[in-house]
């Protein structure tokens, strides 16, 4: 299994979806919802038939809409096409129903519409407008992206602009990522070794961060709070921080995996911490204070103390705090592709490995603390 | 009529004072009536009243000026102020003669001055161009000259700098004498020749860094010089050998040097200050220490250097170079400067602080374990890109039923010999796990158990990935997981050991991201078979390498669409052919 997404809409509960891929059986996409207070995972399954699931993505809008890039095969060629699907209502919000009979439990999505691309090429990922109503989605196919309206509840999906990579060879992106800042008007593509920014309004490229990693360039991510900050990892085994106004050199480059790295995520509220995944069965949390957007700690107006508070205020003034790395999970036996944090509870976060095993973990209550506090 | 004459006589008395004036003030100011006419008046005539009679008036009017002379003035005032205006009018005609005649001969001495001008001027141009031309030959004899001396200012050049040098020198060995005389009774001025003599140390210690960039270029050189078809390049060893031969030649020297300001006839150099701090500070941490320092993090450098940035990186002998440079000083050479050093300037017990030996050491041994591990990423990198290459560019649902090994295994097979016996050439053996019996051969164990989910699948739910990867999971769980990226050791099988984990994950990675056709599976299944029979015996434990093949073989099958693997016999048929 390589598909693993946050139910971006669902700030409550906390939910995941994987896809799994398979070329013998059936494939399915797994909901799994954790049950915070008393660590219990329910799991609902839905069927997925048109093939196997390389990339899922959930809108951020709408609890039971959800698109997935899926492998075509027939007999001489693959095809890797995308769609845009609907689950049943009543597993949309959590549900609480006991494991025993999950194994009846499987219910089909409803397609909403395909993203057509024949003319385009094999879907490397499809990416949901951050903080929009759901109606706009990009994916990347080969050398081009697509930028998608949808219409009419999501029924049908129009193709409303599109740009192209020109070059010579044979260009293909591999991922990218939707800036939450800007109005959402700006996206990241990676093809081969090289970083583009690109502006949704005008389909031109904003900036290009050449050679941003000795190999391929696997993940993007943006800060969250941070406007112009970027991260990126490859296959060189590094992790390497960018500043888009300044894209000569990396502000901070991570080298603790040893082998490629696949997926590197910030947490959505609190931007020091960094999770990453790898090939080396690892993943690893660090926390990148220097380059975050509260280096220094949660910081105490001092109004708001009281008079007996103020005894205390020397303790609460703290020296910038190092970067360093937090944690590093060994829980995987085999490569992780997927890591993600929670969209309702930002201290928890899953990681999927080739195997299909799903971990589930929180980031250390000490640090919790100290960053809350 | 009384306003009348009162104005005639006021009249009569104006002509007259006019006249006079005019008369005496005409002879007085002579262009005054002129200056008047053509000057600016217009105040003046605005200011007196418009009077007809006032010949110098504007408003002058003969009629009315004639009848009142005629009835005011006597004959003889009339015959007087007759002959007045006679003169006047003959003094007004020379004047303007005059001032035409001085006007024309202006303009006509201006005529002659701007044509003999002209004239002038064509001399000057011709003597111009004499000039220019005289300059170009000046310039061109001027640039002989110079080229013809150009030999011998260079020459010149070179012995000024030499003298430069020995009359530095000479100041140098001066210094222990100057001491020498200063020393009783000057302690000031003796520390401040002592300040002057540490910053020489300074300068040699540059020297020995320069030195030491000069011998690597030269290395890198003699690496990466084209060799005659035949004839094997420089061996590793010898460069080896010379590098750190002449390194630790020009140290010697350079102490040898620095001697002189401890001879035990200078007096100066028993004050126990001077020893303490010169010794110590100067010699030890400021030259021999700061330079094995120095040497580490050059050395380092080329590890952590931007290679990535497409900017051209150190060639991967030139690491290993370094690294076992660096390890043979962690071994030995270290402690033996450090003695050399001692002995030749016993440091004081009281003094300042000391670098101890191992710390150096340590942080030799840091700098050769960091070469080293660049050496192997970078190898490995190389090694799985051809692997990488190889994957992605194959169509794999409709390859056909394979008949050879494919090209780019063999290349790797002699890639990795090749590192093989590059870092056999620097670096010892090291130890392998004793090799079982049938090592050359492998049972496909993974393929039973991926038949085997058909008989477990119906007991268990849909959630397909799991079951396929069953029993190998299993496996998993009793074979020690490997580690990719180990931190390698100082010996020959860690390093192939390492290299080979990396391209055989890379290769698995691959594997994992395309779908393959039975036929795909059955070439991959050849290909590992190959690898297998060649690359065990460069690991360390065969087990890992056979474990990584394991896991690609297994991969492959998952991704097979008919997983029908190849007879295993037939397998080997091809794999000895090829």
């Amino acid at each position: 299994a390589r598909a693993l997404t946050p139910q971006t809409a669902e700030t409550d509960a906390i939910r995941f979806l994987v896809g799994t891929q398979s070329l013998r059986y059936d494939n399915q996409i797994h909901i799994i919802d954790f049950d915070d207070e008393n660590n219990i995972i329910n799991k609902n399954v839905l069927l997925h038939q048109v093939g196997e699931i390389w990339h899922i993505s959930t809108s951020p809008a709408d609890k039971g809409v959800l698109a997935t890039c899926y492998n075509k095969t027939s007999d001489t060629k693959v095809m890797t096409c995308a769609a845009v699907w609907r689950m049943p209502k009543e597993l949309e919000s959590g549900s609480h129903e006991s494991p025993d009979d999950s194994s009846s439990n499987t219910q089909t999505l409803e397609l909403l519409c395909h993203l057509d691309n024949t003319a385009h090429g094999n879907m490397a990922c499809v990416m949901w407008e951050p903080m929009g109503d759901g109606k706009k989605i990009i994916s990347l196919a080969d050398n081009n992206i697509l930028l998608w309206d949808l219409q009419e509840s999501s029924a049908e999906a129009v193709l409303s602009s599109s740009a192209a990579l020109e070059g010579k060879g044979q260009l293909k992106f591999t991922s990218g990522r939707w800036s939450p800042h800007h109005n959402c008007t700006q996206i990241a593509t990676a093809n081969d070794t090289t970083v583009r920014g690109w502006d949704t309004r005008s389909m031109r490229q904003i900036y290009c961060i050449e050679n941003a990693h000795g190999q391929l360039v696997r993940d993007l991510d943006f800060n969250p709070n941070k406007q112009y900050y970027l991260a990126s990892c490859g296959d060189d085994c590094k992790v390497k921080f960018w500043d888009t106004r300044n894209v000569t050199d990396p502000v901070k480059t991570l080298e603790e995996h040893s082998h490629w790295v696949w997926n590197v995520r910030y947490n959505h509220s609190h931007d020091q911490l960094i999770l990453t995944g790898s090939s080396d069965s690892r993943v690893i949390l660090s926390n990148m204070v220097s380059i975050s957007s509260e280096p220094f700690g949660h910081m105490v107006d001092d109004d708001e103390l009281s008079d007996q508070e103020d005894q205390h205020q020397e303790e609460k003034i703290k020296e910038p705090l190092q970067d360093s790395v937090i944690a590093t999970y060994e829980e995987h036996e085999d490569s992780v592709y997927a890591v993600e944090w929670s969209s309702a509870d930002p201290w928890l976060f899953a990681s999927l490995s080739y195997d299909g095993r799903l971990v589930i973990n929180r980031v250390p209550r000490a640090l919790k603390y100290h960053i809350l506090l | 009529v009384a306003a009348g004459s009162a104005a005639g006589s006021g009249a009569a008395g104006s002509p007259e004072a006019a006249g006079g004036s005019t008369g005496g003030g005409g002879w007085r100011r002579p262009h005054g009536p002129l200056q008047r006419y053509y000057g600016p008046s217009g105040a003046e005539a605005a200011e007196a009243p418009p009077d007809p009679t006032d010949i110098n008036g504007p408003h002058f009017d003969p009629e009315v000026f004639m009848n009142k002379v005629r009835s005011e003035c006597p004959l003889g005032q009339l015959l007087a102020r007759e002959a007045a205006l006679g003169r006047e009018i003959r003094a007004l005609d020379s004047d303007m003669q005059t001032l035409l005649y001085e006007n024309y001969n202006k303009f006509i001495s201006a005529t002659d001055t701007i044509r003999k001008m002209k004239v002038d001027f064509r001399h000057m141009e011709a003597e111009m161009d004499d000039l220019a031309a005289n300059m170009a030959a000046i310039s061109a004899s001027s640039a002989r000259v110079s080229a013809a001396l150009q030999d011998r200012h260079r020459r010149g050049a070179q012995l000024a700098g030499v003298q430069a040098l020995l009359r530095k020198l000479q100041a140098l060995v001066e210094v222990p004498g100057r001491l020498r005389r200063w020393a009783g009774t000057e302690p000031a001025r003796a520390l401040r020749c002592h300040a002057r003599a540490r910053a020489r140390v300074d300068r040699y210690l540059r020297a020995l860094q320069t030195f030491f960039l000069g011998c690597l270029g030269d290395v890198r050189q003699a690496l990466a010089a084209p060799r005659p078809p035949g004839k094997e390049g420089p061996g590793l060893p010898d460069l080896l050998a010379t590098l750190a031969a002449s390194v630790l030649g020009q140290l010697k020297a350079v102490l040898a040097y620095v001697q002189l300001f401890t001879a035990r006839d200078v007096a100066f150099a028993s004050l126990p200050y001077f020893k303490g701090e010169f010794c110590v500070t100067a010699v030890r941490e400021g030259l021999v220490v700061a330079f094995v320092r120095w040497l580490c993090r050059t050395a380092r450098g080329f590890a952590d250097g931007p290679a990535e940035r497409g900017a051209p990186a150190a060639p991967p002998a030139l690491l290993l170079l370094l690294a076992r440079l660096c390890l043979d000083y962690e071994n030995s050479t270290i402690s033996y400067i450090l003695t050399l050093t001692d002995e030749q300037f016993p440091p004081q017990d009281s003094g300042p602080a000391v670098t101890p030996g191992p710390a150096l050491c340590a942080e030799a041994r840091a700098a050769a374990q960091r070469l080293l591990d660049h050496y192997v990423q970078v190898q490995g990198a190389a090694v799985a890109q051809m692997l990488r290459k190889s994957v992605e560019t194959r169509d794999w649902l409709g390859t056909v039923e394979p008949r050879n090994v494919r090209a780019v295994m063999k290349r790797v097979v002699e890639d990795i010999t090749a590192i093989d016996i590059q870092v056999g050439q620097l670096f010892e053996e090291g130890v392998r796990r004793a090799q079982s019996s049938d090592s050359s051969r492998r049972a496909f164990s993974v393929y039973s158990s991926s038949r085997a989910p058909g008989r477990y699948a119906p007991s268990y739910t849909p959630s397909a990935p799991m079951d396929t990867h069953l029993l190998s999971n299993i496996q998993k769980l009793f074979s020690e997981r490997i580690d990719i990226f180990s931190p390698v050791e100082f010996n020959k099988v860690s390093v192939l050991t390492g290299i080979i984990k990396i391209s055989l994950k890379t290769l698995l990675e691959c594997v994992r991201l395309r779908t393959l056709g039975r036929f795909g599976l059955q070439q991959v299944q050849v290909d590992g078979h190959y690898l297998q029979l060649y690359l065990w015996r460069f690991a360390s434990d065969e087990r890992v390498v056979q474990g990584l093949l394991d896991e690609v073989a297994a991969s492959a099958a998952h991704r097979c669409l008919d997983p029908v693997p190849m007879e295993h016999s037939v397998v080997e048929l091809i794999c000895e052919r090829g």
